[in-house]
């Protein structure tokens, strides 16, 4: 018997019907398309009454599929197909014919776009009449999450997951958590000091039972799917054993590499070879700095085991846990396995660095230095405790100069958007200097100055007002050493005339970028990113914290430049996300996963097991399956699909030679189905 | 034939779910207008798209087709895209064999966030077909029936092959 399929044409307000006959495609359809027993319209489908209609309809007239034109199946497919469900239809008998997004409003001619939307009713009509009725395939749920990243993104989201009491694994890739906000010096537009209020939070998430924290650790590979998802973390060999060091600082402190750039302190302070990247640190246990460390260096030139170097052991020698010490050089990378329900992203930010603008003295000029670097000085944990002193001569600036939208705002340097805390925090850098250098003057060029948000606009007012920064609207064009002087051309355009400031010292309000290893961490993931690399969110306005991967979600400036505040609530969101879905015990999974044919004997399958399948799949969800005699014999291997780790690509399909895998929702019958139907009127 | 000034091309597109149906859909949010000669088709994946799609929409009178997906890396399979490049460059070759312009298959990377990328490239495939002409070959060969292949499909050097002589 033919299937019986209904066709409802929505007008979305005026949405559709302004530019689409609504009334002429439902009267085609069912004077023209076979297999349609009803067709009508209706001015919001996806209203409840809308919907309302769907399940009459269904009902009373016996539909056993249906086509509803209206919007983006994005939009509403899920809508649609609920309504169905209740009537008891299967969902995918259920198809969305897209005219809104795909005609109405991109075609302006009522004629045109009635026939096309004519035509593509019936391209999905013929669709729907091959639909077969699937069955939602239920996934059990991993009840614990895994968060990459432990800046205050991560932090966040860790601590309201463990809250609601799930596990979290918490990956960072460096020796500490804390991330880009524990380097800052205060915040605004409170003042409040960064470290004091962030550092509480990095001891509850490494005493939280319910957190498992990973430091000098990476994410190795991600397999499996939302509710189940397979991670491996490599543990770097830290050479010190995190369960026997108790932190007791002696090894740092006899270690005689004294001189090697801080990466905490943004190359203006020094560090040792073992160190902790600062005080706060957690774990406050140290790692070795494999580069730099004389044994390893030592070891590396003779090619020998680090062990057996004899340059330097005085980290081993003074530790003075006994009988095992916590240093060991042998130690290796470890790869551990953890199987995880959800994944947050907290991979933060990169700041631009100083050398790239040419007219700023690509990094030449020391005294030069980016907004993170003046943090450091402002910082009272930072490497001249914070005072105020130029990197190259240890003297206070008398003059400073702000330049802000420095690679922000500009395309030519890659980034065409708008870091938007760099406003905020040059006000804030102003304000600072103000405080500590009284005599001082502060000059700001800015371009616009955008402080949007609760208490900003009076936060930047008082640097202007109260504190007495000169801000000077316009660009600066050049920088050059005269002297100890740092002499900076610039245009002041309200006034219309040239700016030339002596300087002491210049502040790069730099641009906020995507981590240099987005790329391959958005691989890892299977998750989407932007022309900047910044990761995307599935829906810019509806869907924010939710990845392309259903099951990851993201938090904080990975996602694109955030301030504090903003990344919190970003964080929070996505644990509030995580928590929704490790709430419950199986997840329902969209049944749209291939499938290889079963025959009685003596076929048993059309497959000839040439498993081309297998190496085009990006999941590894093709195996081999010996079909056998009653003795045992093997008779044939043919493929089978692991329904649980296919995400419905069709790659196999498409790929295969005697046409044995089909895709379920998109078998090559329904394909042709709808190529079948295109006919343009 | 159809006359010159009045032929309106019919374009066939298939695209992959997650970047260029979504970018088509963004070109409709930001009510970018552009030509009507196209009919998508939502496929999950650019891989997963069998070429027969492709003959077969020929054979049912479209005059080109796009074939568009995520840009390389950013495949929400990871590597879909790729296998369709492959594929793509193994069955253009084959086109040319058959006398079938290739230039009447484009292929592109649109994202979800490139609509106005979709909307230029799905005019301009419009506009180069339209300047092709109307595709031919399988009316002749239906017109010929089961004695043998239209002039079209003989192998030949001519790319333009059968091109409405």
């Amino acid at each position: 018997m033919g299937k019986k399929v209904g066709v409802f044409v929505c007008h979305c307000g005026t949405n559709i019907s302004a530019t689409v006959d609504v009334e002429k495609v439902a009267e085609e359809a069912k004077k023209k398309y076979p297999g349609v027993s009803y067709a009508t319209t209706y001015k919001y489908m996806c209203s409840d009454p809308g919907q309302k209609l769907l399940r009459d309809k269904i009902k009373e007239e016996g539909l056993t599929g249906v086509v509803v034109a209206a919007c983006s199946p994005k939009m509403h497919e899920r809508t649609f197909r609920n309504a169905a469900v209740k009537t008891g239809l299967n969902p995918y008998q259920v198809e969305v014919s897209n005219i809104r997004e795909q005609c109405s409003w991109v075609h302006q001619d009522k004629a045109v776009g009635t026939e096309k939307s004519i035509d593509l009713v019936r391209m999905m009509t013929e669709k729907t009449r091959k639909d077969t009725s699937l069955d939602a395939i239920k996934v059990p749920v991993t009840k614990r999450a895994l968060v990459i990243g432990g800046g205050i993104a991560g932090i966040q989201a860790a601590l309201d997951i463990a809250d609601g009491g799930n596990e979290v694994i918490l990956v960072e890739k460096d020796a500490s958590i804390g991330g880009h906000m524990a380097q800052l010096s205060e915040t605004f537009p409170t003042l409040d000091c960064s470290q004091c209020i962030l550092t509480p939070r990095m001891v509850e998430v490494a005493q939280h039972e319910n957190i498992k924290l990973y430091t000098w650790s990476q994410v190795e590979s991600v397999g499996g799917y939302i509710g189940n998802f397979d991670v491996k973390i490599r543990k770097k060999a830290r050479a010190v054993d995190l369960d026997l060091c108790t932190g007791c600082s002696s090894c740092w402190q006899v270690c005689p590499s004294k001189k090697i750039k801080s990466e905490f302190d943004t190359e203006l302070g020094n560090r040792t070879a073992i160190y902790i990247p600062f005080p706060q640190a957690i774990p406050s246990k140290p790692v070795i700095d494999k580069e730099h460390c004389l044994l390893y260096r030592d070891a590396r030139k003779k090619n020998i085991p680090p062990e057996d170097s004899k340059v330097c052991r005085k980290c081993y020698d003074v530790c003075p846990i006994a009988p095992v010490k916590a240093i060991d050089y042998a130690q290796e990378d470890e790869i551990v396995e953890v199987k995880v329900g959800a994944i947050v992203v907290a991979t933060g930010y990169k700041e631009l660095p100083n050398n790239v603008y040419g007219e700023y003295g690509k990094g030449k000029y020391q005294d030069v230095i980016t907004g993170l670097q003046f943090e450091r000085l402002a910082s009272a944990s930072g490497p001249t405790e914070g005072e105020i002193r130029r990197p190259s001569d240890g003297k206070e600036p008398e003059i400073i100069v702000f330049i802000q939208c420095v690679g922000s705002r500009d395309p030519a340097k890659g980034c065409s958007y708008c870091s938007k805390t760099c406003c905020m925090y040059t006000a804030k850098h102003a304000m600072l200097y103000k405080h500590k250098v009284h005599h001082g003057h502060a000059f700001v060029f800015y371009i616009d100055i955008r402080c949007a948000g609760k208490n900003y606009e009076e936060f930047s007012l008082r640097a202007i007002e109260e504190e007495g920064a000169t801000y000077l609207r316009g660009r600066v064009s050049r920088i050059y050493k005269k002297g100890e002087k740092l002499i900076v051309l610039g245009a002041d355009t309200l006034t219309g005339s040239q700016v030339e400031i002596e300087a002491d010292m210049v502040v790069l309000a730099s641009a906020m970028k995507a981590q240099d290893d987005a790329e391959v961490v958005a691989r890892t993931l299977s998750i989407q990113y932007d022309k900047d690399r910044f990761f995307s969110e599935l829906h810019p306005k509806l869907r924010p914290v939710e990845s392309s991967n259903a099951g990851i979600f993201l938090a904080g400036a990975c996602q694109g430049p955030k301030d504090i505040p903003e990344t919190v609530a970003q964080a929070s969101g996505a644990a509030a996300k995580v928590m929704a879905l490790l709430s419950s015990d199986e997840l329902e999974r969209e049944p749209v996963v291939a499938k290889v044919d079963r025959l009685p004997p003596p076929v048993f399958s059309t497959c000839i097991g040439c498993f081309y399948c297998q190496r085009v799949c990006p999941y590894g969800a093709i195996e081999q399956e010996d079909i056998k005699a009653r003795d045992g014999s093997v008779i044939k291997t043919v493929a089978r699909v692991n329904e649980g780790l296919c995400q419905g690509c069709g790659l196999c399909a498409a790929t295969c030679r005697s046409k044995s895998v089909e895709l379920a929702g998109f078998s090559d019958e329904q394909v042709y189905a709808e190529i079948n139907s295109v006919e343009f009127n | 034939m159809s006359n010159e000034t009045t032929f309106e091309p019919r374009i066939v597109a298939f695209l992959c779910n997650w970047c260029t149906y979504a970018g088509a859909d963004l070109a409709g949010t930001g009510r970018k207008q552009y030509q009507a000669n196209v009919r998508i088709i939502k496929l999950p994946c650019t891989g997963g798209i069998d070429p027969l799609f492709l003959i077969k929409a020929f054979e049912r009178g479209a005059d080109g087709i796009l074939v568009s997906g995520c840009h390389p890396g950013d495949c929400h399979y990871n590597s879909g895209n790729y296998h369709a490049r492959r594929r793509w460059n193994v069955f253009k070759p084959l086109l040319e064999f058959c006398g079938i312009n290739p230039d009447r298959i484009q292929f592109s990377w649109i994202s979800a966030a490139e609509g106005g990328k979709w909307v230029e490239t799905i005019n301009s495939v419009i506009d180069a077909v339209r300047v092709l002409g109307p595709f031919e070959g399988y009316q002749k060969i239906n017109a010929i029936g089961p004695e043998g292949p239209g002039e079209g499909f003989a192998p030949s050097s001519d790319t333009t092959g059968c091109e409405c002589k």
